[in-house]
């Protein structure tokens, strides 16, 4: 072969100058053998529009982290002014050896910490001072190589500034680097170019004459805490003529700070905590906006958004793996599906019917849902939709936008629904809006125990809790500009006014109160009638209370909503268009398990070579297996040291069983080489594997790595 | 084996002391980027709390549990659908603890396996003392009475401490009678083999000295047992670990005829085995292969592909290179290849395909370098084929990071196989994310050939014949005193040979012997001619404990010897 070698590993090939040029464009990779070539442009077209409109709805984290920003800014400034102030008025000595620190807890998804380091990177750019320079553990092993990564990124910073007018040569790099040369690196920058910058900066960097360095510490439970300590003894120190301000990113707790600095070093800090949006919210706040919304067509099905979500909940917490996820599950359904042509904006959409193929409209007919829906038709329509082409074309662009509408609802009913249920106690239908779409994409909702408890919780709310949630539920009314559910809006503002009118209702109640008080004095039995007519009568009574009546109409009204525009997206024709429904290979390729499919193929290697002679109980297998199945089997039966002779020979006597029945010709010096020369094949695979390492414990032992395993 | 209520008593609540409850706090909904102000010192950790967990820990039990029922029902194996990935395989299975095991399991085991034939007829043996008798508990050559009664002897032993795979696996064909016939054909057979082997200790006294003191009475009381069933386990493989004697018999490999093998014969012998089922691995091979377009595909999307599964993946990631990529710039990288390192995967990077002349200061230099050119010029694209990712050699913390930042890029494609057991181990999240893996999982039974012919396996002999014959290239392009020199050195390596404190020939000494030689005339001059040695990795240098420099030729005694013969032949 082109690529083995016994004296090296690296193998280049580069194609001739002249077939470099023609590269293969990617959609070619789109055919899928089982489709054909059909639309597969198109389709990768649409995947690919589709996907950059998603991924940027995504990337939008000013607005999810504002809140934690601008409460950074403020201590930034803050702090800074602090010591500011303290340095003018040479007080406060022991204030002014306490370095402002931030600790930002970001969360275990470190993955994610990036993006909102580079947010952060630029609004503190733009807000507080031009130095700010993010240093990452793997970069500075030591104190010098933190300092040299500080100051050359400090210096570029400054470059930065000066419009990269004067892009300094890096000769400078040679010089040695220490925080002396960077305080005077530091007071002669901010004396030349402190007045340009405040003519030039916005106003809050001008207010002071001389910014603060901040300086951001990504993961900082990774950086050594030798290193730590030592810079942090040292800049504080020169504070007083470099104003540093350190923020730390803490992806566990915050009691990392005092367990990696001693208590010397952290009093040297003045630390504050801040909180960053939890991943669990940032979750929510994605799948609002990319599922739970009728802007994308593109939809998960039950199953496969279950598998999403518990790869984030119980494996990363990490939001981009979350989205990744969500790549492959659209690329996998363009991929898979031929008509997801046709998953894409409405008008579009109906545009690309009318060109439909023969082959397409047949894929059409072919569909399930499809297929269902014309049998509900009359029989001459039947006909129609099943050999005429324009009427199949028509037909489909109505129900294309009849899926439209359906979707447009589906998500508005939806977050209603969940505004009632998430204010009831124990949440029966889950507190997020993810874990109600998966109940209601399972089946009718209504039909479910959880949903007829909500129910009879609901008929229990209070007043001013029915207020609030029906609130909620008009803005998320208003909030569409459709009119489809113009008159829900309505009825569900009628509702709020006539609550807040209800006052004539207390008025009732005290009339029930004063007939109690009416109760003359009387023997014990007269007292005992006339307390169960009184009990008759509330009952019958109860009803007629106007908040209880109107509190059964708005519950009915919201069961109504739910029982008519609540379906589950498989009632719906076409429903296969858009939404993605293969949860197995999102498993597969996202969560998959090495660990179990080595085990598997050692095993039981029936599962994957369908031979009946490898057909065998559970935990046993034939002796025909092959080799490194059975010197696997045999290992299995050895505590931590194996003997190699041992071994060989159990193998040796297994393999020869499974020959004699085979062929009885070869002479039998040979077969023994030969059955030792597989025993050690089998041997040095399963090394490879890792299942057992050569040991100096014993001599020809080898020790086995691995302990249970049947 | 294990049920899972039994993983779940196993499970002891771990009370961390701090964190815990900032854990908590993090998954539990938390109002983002609220400010909590937090003065230095009050991280102090509340005392009630931590009295408090274990409780809370119990009450949160079902909880756990039913969440567990949620996780298992979506991501777990034992779904129908899963065709394709994995098997309806438990994780119990696959993860459970070890019981201790008796060295003559092996042997049973082959016997059993050579014995039954195809068709297997498994007998759950639990309750029947019976069949245990039956099962051959020694082969060596003896009478079948002798074992009987032998048997009867240790039968309470036998009775307390069934071996768990044994009760089973055990396949007895229904007749007794027919196994014991069959059982003594089969060990006069293995007289034959072994009557050279030494059989080490008494079957019987290794059971007694290995068995429990007190063996436990027959019935063991249910309720005793089942809450014992548990904590027995754990108790078992710590006393299967702790005591660093372990029972093996003491067979060398150097009593048998053909102790140890070199590569080339070994590569013959096995070329004249057919392997059985070649159809059914052609047929996943092929199926694999359907996926070669897919895999180009969700590699230009910015994925990365790891493929996984028993067998060398080398043939197929081959038969992918030279289908999809012959028009494309790519790098084929031979993970198991012993010298391999990210050092030179990079210059390889550098120099052959960016046609980069210069040299760097680092490693890191180099990749941020090789980073910066990828992401100013789109244009470029490279195909990183890399065959065991997860080889001695990469799986380093360091050429991970460094591979990973490589395949973020997005016109750099990565396409890997891992196949160590605990390959993905070698990943935190943080690297996870930076390679974007889909895994794909391609089984193909397909030997490790090229794999494994590097490795110093423990029954391929490695001849000799490399390092004496690349001694002697290297030694021949040296001038006279080089050769002197060396030889000195080899010598006085020979002469020390059987003593097992030699560390080497001190560095003052062997100028002083150089000297003598009028081999040198300065030490400058001789420490010259030791780098070029280093160089050639002919000697090695050690640091004593009292600061003197300690020369080693790291080449085994015999090569040495045949070498100077050789030089000596040719003098």
């Amino acid at each position: 072969m082109a690529t083995s070698s016994v004296s090296k590993g690296c193998f280049v090939f580069k194609p001739d100058f002249k077939k470099r040029k023609i590269s293969v464009p990617i959609e070619d990779y789109f055919n899928n053998e089982i489709l054909g070539s059909e639309d597969s442009k198109l389709r990768f077209e649409t995947y690919h529009l589709l996907w950059q409109r998603m991924k940027s709805e995504t990337e939008l984290q000013e607005e999810l982290n504002k809140n934690l920003f601008d409460n950074l800014i403020e201590f930034l400034q803050k702090s800074h002014s602090d010591v500011q102030k303290n340095s003018r008025n040479w007080g406060c000595q022991m204030k002014l050896r306490e370095i402002p620190t931030a600790a930002l807890i970001l969360g275990v998804n470190v993955t994610d910490h990036d993006l909102i380091f580079r947010s952060l990177t630029e609004t503190l750019r733009n807000n507080v001072t031009p130095y700010v320079v993010s240093l990452q553990a793997k970069d500075c092993p030591d104190v010098k190589h933190f300092l040299q990564k500080l100051t050359s990124q400090l210096m570029d910073c400054c470059v930065d500034e000066k419009s990269k007018e004067t892009r300094s040569p890096k000769t400078s790099r040679t010089t040695s680097y220490s925080m002396d040369s960077l305080c005077s690196w530091y007071t002669a920058a901010t004396q030349t170019t402190g007045p340009k910058l405040t003519s030039k900066k916005r106003t809050t960097c001008s207010q002071w004459q001389c910014p603060p360095v901040v300086l951001i510490l990504k993961n900082m439970e990774s950086f050594s805490t030798k290193v730590l300590q030592d810079f942090i003894i040292i800049s504080s120190q020169h504070l007083h003529e470099f104003p540093l301000i350190l923020i730390f990113g803490i992806a566990t707790s915050p009691v990392i700070i005092h367990r990696l600095l001693p208590h010397a070093v952290s009093s040297l800090l003045c630390i504050e905590l801040f909180q960053s949006l939890s991943s669990k919210e940032h979750l929510t706040v994605i799948l609002d906006k990319l599922l739970f919304t009728a802007q994308f067509p593109f939809k998960i099905s039950k199953k496969a958004l279950q598998v999403l979500t518990n790869i984030f909940l119980y494996h990363d917490f990490s939001i981009r793996n979350f989205i990744k996820g969500l790549k492959l599950s659209l690329l996998e359904h363009f991929y898979l599906q031929p008509l997801s042509v046709l998953c894409c904006d409405l008008p579009e959409a109906k545009k690309r019917v009318k060109f439909f193929s023969v082959n397409q409209c047949e894929n059409i007919r072919r569909l399930p849902s499809f297929r269902r829906y014309v049998e509900k038709q009359a029989s001459e329509k039947q006909v129609a939709l099943l050999t005429n082409e324009t009427v199949l074309k028509e037909e489909t662009q109505l129900l294309l936008e009849n899926l439209h509408v359906y979707h447009m609802n589906y998500f508005l009913v939806l977050r209603c629904l969940h505004n009632f249920t998430s204010c009831l106690p124990k949440y029966p239908l889950g507190r997020q809006i993810r874990e109600l779409y998966c109940t209601c994409l399972d089946d009718n909702v209504w039909d479910s125990e959880e949903y007829t408890s909500a129910l009879q919780l609901l008929r229990m709310l209070a007043k001013e809790e029915l207020v609030s949630v029906l609130e909620k539920c008009c803005e998320v009314l208003s909030s569409s500009a459709e009119k489809q559910l113009g008159s829900t809006a309505q009825k569900v503002k009628g509702f709020l006014t006539q609550l807040q009118n209800l006052d004539d209702s207390k008025e009732e109640e005290d009339a029930c109160g004063s007939q109690l008080k009416g109760l003359q004095k009387t023997d014990l039995y007269h007292l005992q009638k006339s307390l169960l007519e009184m009990k008759e009568l509330r009952r019958t009574t109860k009803k007629q209370t106007k908040f209880e009546m109107l509190r059964e109409n708005v519950v009915n009204f919201i069961d109504n909503l739910v029982r008519v525009y609540l379906l589950p997206p498989e009632s719906q024709p076409l429903h296969e268009v858009v939404y993605f429904s293969a949860a197995h290979t999102l498993r597969e390729h996202l969560n998959a398990a090495p660990r179990i499919a080595l085990h598997t193929a050692l095993n039981n290697p029936y599962y994957y070579l369908k031979n009946e002679a490898l057909k065998s109980e559970e935990g046993c297998i034939p002796n025909t297996a092959p080799d490194i199945c059975i010197a696997y089997k045999l290992h299995l039966e050895c505590s931590r040291l194996i003997n190699l002779v041992d071994w060989s020979e159990a193998f040796a006597t297994v393999v020869t069983a499974a020959e004699k029945m085979d062929a009885n010709s070869t002479s039998s010096e040979e077969m023994n080489e030969i059955i030792h020369a597989r025993f050690i094949r089998a041997v040095s695979e399963l090394e490879l594997l890792g299942f057992i390492k050569p040991t100096k414990q014993k001599t020809d032992h080898v020790a086995r790595l691995t302990w249970g395993g049947c | 084996m294990m049920s899972s209520p039994q993983m779940k008593e196993a499970k002891v609540p771990v009370v961390q002391f701090v964190g815990d409850d900032d854990v908590l706090n993090h998954i539990f909904d938390r109002e983002g980027g609220t400010k909590i102000k937090k003065e230095k010192a009050q991280l102090l950790v509340n005392p009630q709390k931590i009295i408090k967990k274990p409780e809370c820990e119990l009450e949160k039990r079902d909880q756990e549990v039913l969440k567990d029922q949620n996780y298992v029902e979506v991501l777990g194996r034992n779904i129908q659908e899963s065709l394709k990935n994995g098997s309806a395989v438990d994780g119990n299975k696959v993860y459970s603890f070890q019981s201790r095991k008796h060295s003559e399991e092996m042997t049973k085991l082959a016997l059993e396996l050579a014995k039954t034939p195809r068709k297997v007829v498994a007998v759950d043996s639990k309750n029947d003392p019976e069949v245990k008798k039956n099962v051959p508990w020694q082969s060596k050559g003896r009478s079948t009475s002798e074992k009987v009664q032998q048997e009867n002897n240790s039968k309470t032993e036998f009775l307390s401490t069934p071996p768990r795979s044994l009760r089973k696996r055990i396949i007895v064909p229904t007749s007794h009678c027919d196994t014991e016939s069959e059982y003594s054909a089969s060990s006069s057979e293995d007289d034959g083999e072994e009557d050279t082997t030494a059989v080490g200790l008494s079957p019987k006294g290794r059971a007694q000295s290995r068995g429990p003191p007190a063996p436990a009475p027959k019935g063991t009381p249910p309720k005793k047992m089942k809450r014992d069933k548990a904590s027995d386990l754990v108790e078992e493989y710590f006393e299967a670990h702790s005591s660093s004697k372990v029972l093996t018999s003491d067979r060398t490999l150097q009593k048998l005829r053909r102790a140890k093998v070199d590569p080339k014969t070994l590569r013959n012998l096995l070329s004249k085995f057919s392997p059985s089922f070649s159809a059914e691995i052609e047929q996943l091979s092929q199926q694999h292969e359907k996926l070669f377009h897919k895999w180009m595909l969700q590699l230009h999307l910015g994925f990365n592909i790891v493929l996984y599964g028993l067998g060398s993946k080398r043939d197929l990631l081959e038969k992918f290179r030279t289908t999809m990529l012959q028009d494309s710039v790519h790098l084929v990288i031979n993970g198991f290849f012993p010298g391999i390192s990210v050092k030179s995967i990079l210059n390889s990077i550098t120099e052959d395909v960016l046609g980069h002349m210069g040299t760097f200061q680092s490693v890191p230099d180099q990749r941020d370098w090789i980073i910066n050119k990828f992401k100013e010029d789109s244009s470029l694209e490279l195909f990183l084929l890399i065959h065991n990712l997860d080889s001695q050699m990469l799986r380093g913390d360091n050429s991970q990071q460094i591979l990973g930042q490589l395949s973020s890029l997005h016109n750099v494609y990565l396409i890997a196989s891992i196949d160590h057991l605990h390959a993905p181990l070698m990943w935190d999240h943080a690297k996870q994310s930076l390679y974007n893996w889909l895994w794909y999982e391609t089984t193909t039974y397909h030997p490790y050939t090229e794999e494994t012919s590097y490795e110093n396996s423990l029954l391929v002999k490695q001849s000799g014949s490399l390092p004496l014959s690349s001694l002697i290239h290297v030694l021949r392009s040296l001038t006279p005193n080089a050769r002197g020199i060396f030889r000195l050195l080899i010598k006085f390596q020979l002469d020390n040979q059987d003593s097992p404190s030699y560390t080497g020939l001190s560095f003052q000494d062997f100028y002083q012997q150089c000297r003598e030689a009028f081999l040198v005339n300065s030490d400058l001059t001789l420490r010259a001619q030791l780098t070029e040695f280093r160089d050639h990795k002919l000697i090695r240098t050690k640091k004593g404990t009292d600061g003197v420099e300690y020369l080693l030729i790291p080449v085994d005694s015999g090569t040495l010897a045949d070498f100077l013969e050789k030089e000596e032949e040719e003098a």
